[in-house]
């Protein structure tokens, strides 16, 4: 539905987007992250013909962003970064607006606002106007907005910003519950939004994609140490030192919390059995021993702070929820 | 409903939510209805010396009252109009609905010729207040409708392009002080070049700069003169500003 090809964006002599290539293909979700300026933005705004790229294609559902705007706008629902509400109107009336423009009419739009209102739970703010509405509220005005012509393709810029959790929550099934039926792409900062609704992850950063992968695909290839979490009762002051000595482990930090330490040891070697031995017949009162696969919040920090040409090393160490070496 | 009557719906609807188009019709009601006071009693103070000089006076409204009306005007719309423009564009840009609008699967042609039509109509109908002035002056006394009414005509015409200026200001920045400044600025400079033109003298280069000038183009309309050089003037230089808009908000997209 969706197709990228070696788009370059260029702001005089800074380039927001360097040969950037994605796809999504119908019924998919894809997420965008990346830091501040990455470039999602951009890529958001030429996929939605609001501006065009200096270099490269982007077609949207058969139609090229350049020649045929107009078809492409037609099939998109866009929820930008604010979400574009006119402060002085109703929910209501603000729904027929975007309706109107949009080519809808009598018995259909009706049926569409009342559709969105009830998706969205706006049922009691449906009379009040958008100025007087909270964050949360806006948002999901927003939401509805982009969802009110049915589009097939969603572009959806952090969507969940500003609502609470039950809402956040909310937001997820219902964009969970669009694919299948609609391509969607979302921009969020979030990570384990990425992980909950998502089936493709793209990383951005620079301008430039560095990665592109399941999320637990990408979790997984970017794994360079098997970690384990230990928590003891009373651990003794050699604990550490102990630790280390278990044939496999590479490093042991502690953790900010007491008795809680964390193990990096040598990739495909599971030593949880030893160093369970270990704590039980040092009387150090095992509480919790669990393997750390990576979440996407590491890989992300990695691959992203990588490009600042920082050390991999540092980089996994940082990483540790701040663990000191012992 | 097609998209551009969705959108003058929208814009009046955002024009009488909000107090300025109150606070504007108010003052500019007053502002004209005043002034049309004091032209009346300076029209009766000269007409009653005239009795008193030549025994019989014949009082001509159209020359005293309205013309003098019309001539002020000119200024009044000068500084209100931009009020009523400078949000526009300016308060799309501001709010973040800018992207959202042209987003919509509607040509830029139509949002300019929206929110152009949403503006006009709001002045047609604080103009359409002021016909009530000549209205009651035709109870009490007799004057020429004909300079009158193509007076309005002329205002008509006036207000529209004063109107197309603001529209491209606001087009050209998201602060609403400096739409407002910059449409009030371009047409005091339209204002003045009819003083320029006539300072350049009876030359071509002299009658170009004047032709520039809504000044003589209205003047002739409030005496009465319907020249199609004129029509042609306002509709043009509307034309031209429209398209004007319309580049400017096409190339926003692509900074």
């Amino acid at each position: 539905m969706i197709e990228v090809q070696q788009i370059t964006k260029r702001y005089g002599q800074h380039t927001a987007l360097d040969r950037v290539s994605f796809s999504v293909a119908k019924g998919e979700v894809l997420a965008f992250l990346g830091p501040n300026g990455a470039g999602k933005t951009t890529t958001m705004r030429i996929l939605t013909c609001f501006m065009p790229a200096t270099e490269g294609i982007a077609r949207v559902a058969g139609f090229d962003c350049a020649d045929q705007p107009m078809e492409v706008k037609r099939r998109i629902g866009y929820l930008p970064e604010t979400p574009p509400v006119y402060q002085e109107l109703t929910v209501t009336e603000y729904l027929q607006f975007v309706g109107r423009l949009r080519g809808l009419s009598g018995k259909i739009l009706t049926a569409s606002i009342r559709r969105e209102i009830e998706r969205l739970g706006l049922g009691t703010v449906q009379h009040r106007l958008i100025g007087n509405l909270s964050r949360g509220y806006r948002q999901r005005v927003g939401l509805a907005q982009a969802l009110l012509h049915d589009p097939p393709i969603l572009i959806l810029d952090e969507p969940t910003v500003g609502l609470d959790p039950k809402q956040i929550i909310e937001i997820r099934e219902l964009i969970k519950n669009l694919a299948g039926s609609h391509s969607v792409i979302l921009s969020t900062h979030i990570l384990p939004e990425a992980t909950a609704v998502c089936q493709r992850v793209v990383i951005i950063s620079g301008g430039r994609i560095v990665a592109e992968d399941t999320p637990e695909q990408l979790s997984a290839r970017l794994r360079q140490s098997e970690k384990i979490s230990l928590t003891l009762k009373s651990p003794a002051i050699d604990t550490g030192t102990c630790l280390k000595g278990v044939s496999g482990v590479q490093n042991v930090f502690t953790s900010g919390a007491p008795g809680v330490f964390l193990l990096e040891c040598e990739l495909g070697r599971d030593v949880r059995e030893e160093v369970a031995r270990l704590a039980v017949t040092s009387g150090w009162g095992l509480l919790e021993l669990k393997a750390i696969s990576m979440t996407l919040e590491d890989v992300f920090l990695q691959l992203t702070r990588h490009e600042e040409g920082l050390e991999p090393d540092t980089v996994a160490a940082s990483v540790e929820s701040a663990g000191q070496p012992v | 409903m097609t998209p551009v009557q969705a959108i003058i719906a929208k814009e009046l609807r955002s024009y009488f939510v909000s107090p300025v188009v109150y606070v504007v019709g108010a003052v500019f009601l007053l502002i004209v209805g005043l002034l049309a006071y004091l032209y009346l009693v300076f029209a009766g103070a000269q007409a009653i010396q005239l009795m008193q000089v030549q025994g019989s006076a014949q009082l001509n409204l159209n020359d005293l009252v309205f013309r003098n009306l019309f001539a002020s005007m000119r200024f009044i719309l000068l500084i209100i109009l931009p009020i009523l423009t400078m949000r526009l564009f300016a308060e799309e840009r501001k709010l973040r609905t800018f992207e959202f609008l042209l987003t919509s699967p509607i040509g830029i042609n139509e949002i300019v010729a929206g929110k152009f039509m949403s503006v006009f109509l709001v002045f047609l109908s604080l103009l359409g207040l002021t016909g009530l002035m000549p209205l009651m002056l035709a109870l009490f006394s007799d004057f020429d409708w004909y300079p009158v009414l193509t007076g309005y005509l002329g205002l008509v015409l006036l207000g529209a392009l004063f109107l197309s200026v603001g529209v491209l200001a606001s087009a050209l920045t998201e602060n609403q002080i400096v739409a407002a400044f910059v449409s009030i600025g371009l047409l005091l400079v339209l204002w003045l070049l009819s003083g320029l033109g006539a300072l350049l003298g009876d030359t071509v280069i002299g009658q170009a700069v004047s032709y520039l000038s809504f000044m003589e183009h209205y003047d002739h309309l409030v005496r009465g003169l319907v020249d199609t050089k004129d029509l042609v003037y306002f509709l043009s230089s509307l034309a031209l500003m429209l398209f004007l808009s319309h580049r400017v908000v096409d190339s926003a997209r692509w900074k």
